[in-house]
């Protein structure tokens, strides 16, 4: 883990409320994996502001790469700073996604909760996986040209049918589902997203018995297991999303 | 001008004046890489407890303006997994590290005592003291009762006083009318430090909703905003006692530490502060430093209660 003094190399709205951040961090960018994040220090906020943690989109050649929302002060603050600022960057923080997948990996995003999903498919090569991403609008849909560029099978549903089927992204995934178990292909689920996705990914992982890795998203203090602020119940009892997630396994997890 | 940094917290000695606050901390190994610790004379672990105990439910914090309130409730995994399982972490990524305060709290006289008389049995290289808490405002049974009322803390310092031969520092409510009674209370029956302040109640509400953002409904208010409150703490119980002070509450720069030391603190802990930014530690130093190379002291302990009126 390291507190790393990291310069912004580019900053820019990506529309739909969200912004690409991309930063210096040598030791942060070599020694991050798939799922893990980082607790930014906001550099406007006051001293006594609480770091903002966020799933790293991608890490390469020395750079960090966040997606993030606009949703409060401390992502409204960060939206302010510019190229060549400073920004404290601690991490690889957390466990992220186990790499050992064996089959298809399924990766089911909605929302920012694609940035890692992007990070686990360069890692895993985009021939083993399949993205499916829901989206209210299409206007909700981040990252799909950086996908398709990587090679990524992309599945999309919106809720207005303004891209992709129209509905929930279960519903090409089942479809998919389907297709593997008649065929007789091993797959495991990779999701990250709001709680309503993550608990349909979950449930279809245990029906059918299948790896499910769901990355869960809790409020935080500190970020490195110090605080006990973030906790996720487990079957082994209280556990911190910061360090013992945020990736966890659907059969491990209580909703 | 070479300065000594070394301070004595009632039997503890400490290489440096700095410590780090109860439960901001883990069992200090979590910050390993991001903290200097060769500027730390003391870490002080989270509290701990007889028995594994589960803490509040979801959520336990909310960021305010100045600092956080947080009810996290004393989560822990009981006396047995932190010896067996903490303890030797931290001995482990630490040998020869910064010596270790355990924080402990109960319901009761005997579980306080039974804790310490563990703790002291236990025989650790790292554990060096023992700090009571006796103000945890976030659980009913968290020794919040102790911190305020004199005749109840002074049974429950002579309990763990005839316990253990540790240093025994005590953490005081910062809630209460005067400070005076409760530190000499504490002198009274054999403690060797106390310890101000832990965090103040505290309470914030969700307008739109209309309902106490923490599940716990209260919690405890730290950080830069509780400073001031905290520095009258420490100036208090300074005059009204012998017994040297670890003074915690909102440290963010080194000037904040200075300023604890003047008021009459013998050591500093930093806690909240730590969560924005962990190069603080460092920082606090080496401006503790600057400060006394500045002011001609030779000593960091020459700071302790040096105002000049
Ligand atoms: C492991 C992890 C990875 C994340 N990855 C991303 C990402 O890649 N992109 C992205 O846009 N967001 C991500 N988030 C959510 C992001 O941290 C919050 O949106 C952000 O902290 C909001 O800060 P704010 O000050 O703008 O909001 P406010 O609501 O003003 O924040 C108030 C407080 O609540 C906390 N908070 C508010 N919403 C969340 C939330 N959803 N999760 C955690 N803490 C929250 C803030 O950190 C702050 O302490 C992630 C969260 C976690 C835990
Ligand atoms: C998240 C959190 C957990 C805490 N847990 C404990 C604890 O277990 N025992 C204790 O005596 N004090 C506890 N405290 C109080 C701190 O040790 C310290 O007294 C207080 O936070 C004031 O210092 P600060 O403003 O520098 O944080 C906790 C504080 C915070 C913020
Ligand atoms: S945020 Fe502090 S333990 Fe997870």
């Amino acid at each position: 883990m390291f507190d790393e003094t990291s310069t912004i190399l580019a900053h820019e709205d990506i529309g739909g409320g969200y912004r690409h951040l991309v930063l210096r961090s040598p030791q942060v960018a070599s020694a991050v994996a798939p799922g893990q994040f980082v607790h930014i220090k906001v550099p406007s906020l006051e001293q006594s502001a609480l770091r903002r943690p966020f799933s790293v989109f991608n890490a390469e050649d020395g750079v960090v790469e966040v997606l993030y929302k606009t949703v409060g002060r401390g992502t409204a603050a960060l939206g302010k700073s510019q190229v060549d600022d400073k920004v404290q960057v601690l991490g690889p923080l957390g466990r992220g996604f186990p790499l050992a997948c064996r089959g298809k990996a399924l990766l089911v995003g909605g929302g920012y909760g694609v940035a890692p999903l992007y990070f686990l498919a360069r890692t895993l090569g985009a021939e083993k996986c399949i993205l499916f991403v829901g989206g209210r609008t299409a206007g909700d849909l981040l990252a799909l040209d950086r996908f398709a560029a990587l090679g990524v099978d992309v599945r999309i549903a919106t809720n207005d049918g303004s891209r992709g089927v129209q509905g929930f992204v279960t519903a090409p995934l089942d479809e998919e589902v389907n297709r593997l178990r008649a065929a007789g292909e091993e797959f495991e689920f990779f999701t990250c997203g709001p709680d309503g996705l993550l608990k349909a990914v979950a449930d279809r992982a245990l029906a059918l018995g299948a790896p499910g890795w769901i990355s869960a998203d809790r409020h935080m203090i500190c970020g490195v297991g110090a605080c006990y602020a973030c906790i996720q119940k487990t079957v082994r009892g209280n556990a911190r999303c910061c360090i013992d997630g945020p990736v966890f396994s659907a059969k491990e997890l209580v909703w | 001008m070479v300065i000594d940094t070394r301070v004595n917290l009632g039997g503890l000695e400490m290489s440096t004046p700095l410590a780090t606050a109860s439960g901001t901390f883990g069992y200090g190994t979590e910050y390993a890489g991001a903290v200097d610790y060769s500027c730390l004379g003391a870490i002080t672990a989270k509290g701990v407890r007889l028995d594994p105990w589960p803490g509040n439910a979801m959520p336990r914090h909310v960021e305010v303006p100045g600092g956080l309130v947080n009810a996290i409730g004393l989560q822990g995994p009981g006396i047995d997994a932190f010896l067996a399982h903490h303890v030797d972490e931290y001995e482990r990524l630490f040998p020869g590290g910064p010596k270790m305060i355990v924080n402990i709290w109960g319901g009761t006289v005997e579980e306080y005592a039974e804790v310490a008389s563990r703790l002291e049995a236990a025989g650790r290289k790292s554990i060096a003291a023992i700090e009571c808490n006796v103000s945890c405002p976030n659980v009913k049974a968290g020794g919040h009762t102790f911190g305020h009322d004199t005749a109840v803390l002074g049974r429950l310092v002579a309990g763990v006083r005839a316990a253990t031969r540790l240093p025994l520092i005590v953490k005081l409510a910062p809630n209460v009318g005067s400070i005076a009674p409760f530190a000499q209370t504490c002198a009274d029956n054999g403690a060797d430090a106390i310890s101000l302040i832990n965090t103040i109640p505290a309470m914030a509400i969700d307008i739109e909703k209309r309902v106490p953002v923490l599940a716990n409904k209260t919690g405890g208010l730290s950080g830069r905003g509780i400073h001031p409150a905290a520095v009258k703490l420490v100036y208090d119980a300074h005059r009204a006692v012998k017994l040297p002070v670890l003074a915690m509450g909102g440290v963010y720069e080194a000037r904040d530490a200075v300023e604890f030391m003047l008021a009459g603190a013998s050591a500093v802990a930093l806690g909240s502060a730590i969560f924005s930014d962990p190069g603080v530690v460092r920082k606090v130093y080496d401006g503790m430093l600057e400060y006394c190379s500045r002011h001609g002291f030779s000593a960091v302990s020459d700071l302790t209660g040096a105002l000049a009126d």
